[in-house]
């Protein structure tokens, strides 16, 4: 026995949270590589000492896929890190991705004990510390599982087709992913910038969910080279499970905002991320950024955007011996609204994104070339609660003013892409795009057919999209075993 | 992996390729398009399927060398391959019988033109054709076009062959000697052939389709780079079209938004052609 499990309950909470190490504001806005840097082995054992082993662990009950937190943690006390990624990987197929962009601090965090009066343990950052270990080591060979021989179609490989084909693969079914774009991950490859979540480590993820058997064909968009239809009838799948997302931008819809210099986040985003813009010209795909850039939108998005826009600007800024750009969030709400993870805010603010609250853009400006030349906006007060209790913001008369801006990126959220649903029997869709299905199963009003993740609830989590192919896995194989 | 079957060169700078792709060569459709990869740093660039084969499982591309990516795809052989080809994209045309339709093709929008082309004969159309180029050694595929037309006019800007002059000139003489016969027109080139053809069928009221070249991204209406301005909305022109009513598109928009990277482009060609040692465009 180890002498760490003589500490007394006491004297674990007398240890401090263990802080994680991130780089340096200043260096780490020069480039795109990670900004937070992980625990060392001290520090995670350490931090894995902190836990309580509680009898009713009520951390487990804040994970939307069920993690035996304090099974794992105790393994990293042991020092067991193959079997505490052993624990992990029994319900969370893509640990080191929720490792590092869960937000822990409204889930198992949230719920754990401690955090009460000390602090809850880093949970995320255990599981982070796991599966990079266990992504460093060389991974061995997956035992075959017995064959089903029933087959199964997901559509999209972000977090909630790659669960789903996982879990399926896991119980034998034979899985194929279809993926429009030419990498898998989804929101994980275009979206999410390198300097938060590696691209290494989405595709070292997903070459498990591989080795599990799963067949991953990019390139192929469904409902243009197969329809739903077709993929069940002529293509001889069982099931289809549709993970496509929620990737169809929203606009302002105000005067200017098709000029030259004005970017969807989408757009902004993916030619960052997935088409690594930032190595234009060793990468062919170029991404133009200005010298003052607004950032319409507070959520995750409009951080990431920014902190990317920043990153371009400085490189761009060293390279031409330009002066380093001026990054600013435009809100039409205050600070207490904004729908981004704390997490991130605050690393915006640490490395110089400037906030302007409550102003609302009403215009974008050009000029005869039809290129951005400013932002007329107006300036806002909160009012009376509206339909999400969050105060409504109201403009204020006679209070107009423009911003000197030549880059506008538009972060007001997305919706379902309706791609997929050309000319087939379509399953029922609600107003805002996005598919009806059963939120404990997953089933949608058509036959055969799952769907989960952002195509059912909107833009949301990469958690809750686990969550839901977790649940519609289960659902789909129970509906065979029901069969036979 | 998708591999080049074989290669045609029409000219310094305009190129034929035939690449196997089964699955995409069973589904595409006259009006559609692909998104082309050639290497893993590679840009995606999209290029209208200009003929099918379902039999062999192949498409054809036909491309005009203008920048980074198609200079690069213009060195590929028979024998090598591109990353990734995805499709097919965008709506096809709305074939149908209209009676007498005219199709305008310039440049190396010949070639997207030639399969609308074809369908709307087999629908039973009277097709009249225009084609035009710059110049004689621009021009390719008049036999194909000929062997389906009912009547072709042939120009270029210079009089270096057949008729001398833009292709709008008879365009407008056949609208004028149609008598309101003419029922449809789809025009397809360069956007400003484009925009002087819908301005000339406009005066007659002759419906006119034109194929919509925005600068994409994914084609598949995720990112919103192609947006453009459909009678005062705006739409994305890879899954809304590319084909649009060229009397409702706001031109000035298409061609402004044409030239976002104008610099960019001039620095990958740059890069490019700096360490392939190669002349750059081959013009
Ligand atoms: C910039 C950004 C930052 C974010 N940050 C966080 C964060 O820090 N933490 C967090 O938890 N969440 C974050 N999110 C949200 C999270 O990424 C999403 O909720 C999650 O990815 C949704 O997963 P999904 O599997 O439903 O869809 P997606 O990840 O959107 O994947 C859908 C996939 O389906 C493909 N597809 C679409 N249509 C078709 C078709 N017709 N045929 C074939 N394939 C198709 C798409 O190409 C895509 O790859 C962020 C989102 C964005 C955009
Ligand atoms: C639906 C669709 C179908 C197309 N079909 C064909 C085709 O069959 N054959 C063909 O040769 N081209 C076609 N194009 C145009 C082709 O995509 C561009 O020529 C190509 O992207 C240029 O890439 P590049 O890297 O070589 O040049 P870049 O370096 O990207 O651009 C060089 C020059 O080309 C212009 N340009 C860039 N993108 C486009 C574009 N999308 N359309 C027109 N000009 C552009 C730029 O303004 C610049 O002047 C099509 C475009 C679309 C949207
Ligand atoms: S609630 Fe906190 S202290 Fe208790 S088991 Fe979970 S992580 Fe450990
Ligand atoms: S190319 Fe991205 S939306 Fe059309």
């Amino acid at each position: 026995m180890s002498k760490s499990d003589e500490l007394t309950a006491r004297e674990r909470m007398m240890i401090e949270r263990q802080p994680m190490r991130l780089k340096k504001p200043d260096e780490r806005i020069r480039d795109f590589f990670e900004v937070a840097l992980g625990y060392d082995e001290e520090e995670a054992k350490k931090e894995a000492e902190r836990c309580l082993n509680c009898k009713k662990p009520t951390c487990k009950e804040g994970c939307p896929v069920g993690v035996p937190i304090p099974e794992f943690i105790m393994a990293i006390r042991k020092g067991d890190l193959k079997e505490a990624a052993r624990i992990i990987k029994s319900t969370n197929n893509l640990p080191a991705i929720c490792g590092r962009v869960c937000p822990q601090e409204t889930q198992c965090e949230l719920t754990c004990i401690l955090g009460k009066k000390k602090g809850s343990v880093a949970i995320g950052r255990l599981e982070r510390y796991v599966a990079d270990w266990e992504l460093s080591q060389n991974n061995g060979a997956i035992k075959d599982t017995q064959k089903t021989g029933y087959r199964i179609a997901v559509v999209g490989s972000g977090p909630a087709g790659l669960t789903c084909a996982a879990d399926c693969a896991k119980r034998g079914h034979t899985v194929v992913i279809f993926e429009a774009l030419h990498v898998a991950g989804g929101v994980l490859v275009y979206g999410i910038p390198e300097f938060r979540l590696p691209k290494q480590i989405v595709r070292k993820e997903i070459e498990y969910i591989e080795r599990l058997g799963v067949e991953i064909r990019t390139n192929y968009v469904i409902g243009k080279i197969y329809s739903l239809d077709e993929l069940l009838k002529k293509e001889g799948f069982d099931a289809v499970f549709l993970g496509t997302g929620a990737g169809l931008p929203l606009f302002l819809r105000i005067p200017g905002e098709n000029l030259n210099g004005v970017y969807s986040a989408n757009e902004f985003l993916t030619r960052v991320n997935l088409m690594k813009g930032y190595l234009f010209p060793e990468w062919d795909t170029p991404v133009k950024i200005g010298r003052k850039i607004a950032v319409v939108g507070a959520g995750n998005v409009a951080m990431d955007a920014a902190r990317c826009a920043l990153r371009l600007g400085m490189i761009k800024s060293r390279r031409d011996n330009c002066p380093p750009p001026e990054v600013h969030i435009v809100y039409r709400r205050s600070k207490a609204e904004m729908p981004a993870r704390a997490e991130e805010v605050e690393n915006a603010y640490e490395e110089g994104v400037r906030f302007n609250f409550l102003v609302n853009p009403l215009e974008i400006l050009g000029n005869d070339k039809g290129w951005v030349t400013g932002m007329r906006c107006i300036r806002m007060e909160l009012g009376e609660p509206d339909a999400s209790g969050r105060r409504r913001p109201v403009a204020i008369e006679g209070s107009e003013f423009a911003i000197d801006v030549d880059t506008v990126i538009v972060a007001l959220g997305t919706r379902p892409n309706p791609i997929v649903f050309s000319n087939s029997d379509e399953p029922v869709r609600t107003k805002w795009g996005t598919v009806e299905a059963d939120e404990e199963t997953g089933k949608t009003s058509r036959d055969r057919v799952w769907a989960g993740g952002d195509i059912v609830t909107g833009a949301a989590t990469v958690i809750s999209a686990m969550g839901a192919g977790k649940r519609a896995a289960r659902e789909i194989h129970t509906a065979f075993i029901e069969k036979q | 992996m998708f591999e080049i079957i074989s290669r045609e060169i029409f000219s310094d700078s305009t190129k034929l390729i035939i690449v196997a792709a089964p699955d995409i060569a069973r589904k595409a459709e006259a009006g559609q398009f692909v998104i082309v990869r050639i290497s893993e740093e590679g840009e995606r660039i999209p290029l209208t399927i200009a003929d099918y084969d379902r039999d062999s499982g192949t498409i054809t591309l036909v491309f005009q060398e203008v920048g980074k990516t198609t200079i690069h795809l213009g060195t590929l052989k028979a024998g090598e391959k591109l990353v990734s080809v995805t499709g097919p994209l965008g709506c096809a045309s709305e074939i149908r019988n209209y009676g007498k339709v005219i199709c305008v093709g310039g440049g190396v929008g010949i070639a997207p033109l030639f399969p609308i082309a074809r369908e709307l004969k087999a629908a039973g159309n009277y097709l009249i054709s225009i084609i035009g180029a710059r110049n004689k050694s621009l021009l390719f595929w008049e036999d194909r076009m000929r062997d389906i037309s009912d009547e072709i006019i042939v120009c270029t800007d210079d009089g270096s062959y057949g008729q001398k002059g833009v292709v709008t000139i008879p365009l407008k003489e056949k609208l004028e000697n149609g008598n309101g016969t003419i029922k449809r027109v789809w025009a397809i080139g360069p956007p400003i052939m484009m925009k002087y053809c819908a301005a000339t069928t406009h005066e007659f009221d002759t419906p006119t389709v034109v194929s919509l070249n925005s600068i994409m991204v994914d084609g598949t209406g995720m990112c919103g780079a192609c947006r453009i301005d459909i009678g005062g909305k705006t739409m994305f022109s890879c899954v809304d079209g590319p084909e649009f009513d060229g009397h409702e598109v706001d031109w000035n928009l298409v061609l402004s938004r044409q030239n976002i990277y104008l610099e960019e482009e001039k620095e990958a060609v740059g890069h490019y052609c700096g360490k392939k040692g190669c002349k750059g465009l081959g013009r």
